[in-house]
């Protein structure tokens, strides 16, 4: 798995390539977790070239934005498709993270 | 039947790769789709990952995965022989919850029962042996 990180407007755009799975869902929370403690509350997560991810990336999305809670801060997510927004569906966390269409739509509501 | 794959390797996670390719390949060699292939990635994976944290939380072991094919039908068996565990008897995960009250574990197992087409569980001669069955276009 890639991960590319940019900071534009009020948030830090996280785009990832390849395959979220239990062997790189602790790099990816890593990162996260590293942003975090660098003091930014703002995250979009940009998924459009993630191919697979598994309920061990789910649950590192999950770490990150227990922590941003406490803070008021926010995780959004843009780029699903294929069986990684099937993975989101089923498991109802399409429900429970702002999800939207292009990453443009996602900063304005940051 | 035929057997297509049977691989035995250490329970780590850093193994998981090594029985994900070849499986992956494998449903992609017998004309799954893509859809299908990831649900099939997804089921073993998470089944592999729950034998890799907790099946033998003392001394190392090995998990053996065998994948065989029958008319359409892909059936892939996970062997450990770790402490007992039987992913069909775990609770369903309440998926309404909030963020917060969501427990880390039983999404994977939710996963599994989710894509497969049939999930089976048995303890015999001391190991797990779980059998996870998909249909070729199946829905």
């Amino acid at each position: 798995m890639k991960i590319d990180v940019g900071e534009e407007r009020n948030a830090i755009v996280m785009s990832l390539k390849g395959r979220l799975d239990a062997a790189a869902s602790s790099e990816f929370e890593t990162a996260l977790s590293d942003w975090i403690s660098k003091g930014h509350n703002n995250f979009l997560l940009n998924f459009t070239d993630l191919e697979y991810i598994s309920s061990a990336g789910l649950r590192s999305i999950l770490a990150a934005s227990k922590k941003l809670k406490e803070r008021s801060g926010k995780i959004f997510l843009t780029g699903l498709h294929g069986p990684v927004e099937e993975v989101f569906k089923i498991s109802g966390f399409v429900s429970i993270f702002r999800v939207f269409a292009t990453a443009e739509a996602a900063l304005k509501e940051i | 039947m035929t057997v297509l794959i049977s691989l035995r390797l250490s329970a780590k996670l850093e193994n998981l790769g090594g029985f994900i390719g070849p499986l992956s390949d494998c449903a992609k060699a017998q004309g799954f789709e893509r859809g299908e292939i990831s649900k099939i990635e997804l089921a073993a994976e998470e089944a592999l990952v729950n034998i890799f944290r907790y099946a033998y939380p003392e001394a190392p072991g090995d998990v053996e995965m065998i994948c065989k094919e029958e008319a359409g039908r892909l059936t892939i068996e996970i062997i450990d022989s770790g402490i007992p565990f039987d992913v069909t008897a775990m609770p369903e995960p309440k998926i309404a919850d909030g963020v917060h009250d969501r427990e880390p574990g039983g999404l994977g197992v939710f996963f599994i029962k989710k894509v497969m087409d049939e999930v089976r569980y048995r303890r015999e001669n001391d190991q797990n042996i779980l059998t996870l069955v998909i249909q070729k276009d199946s829905r």
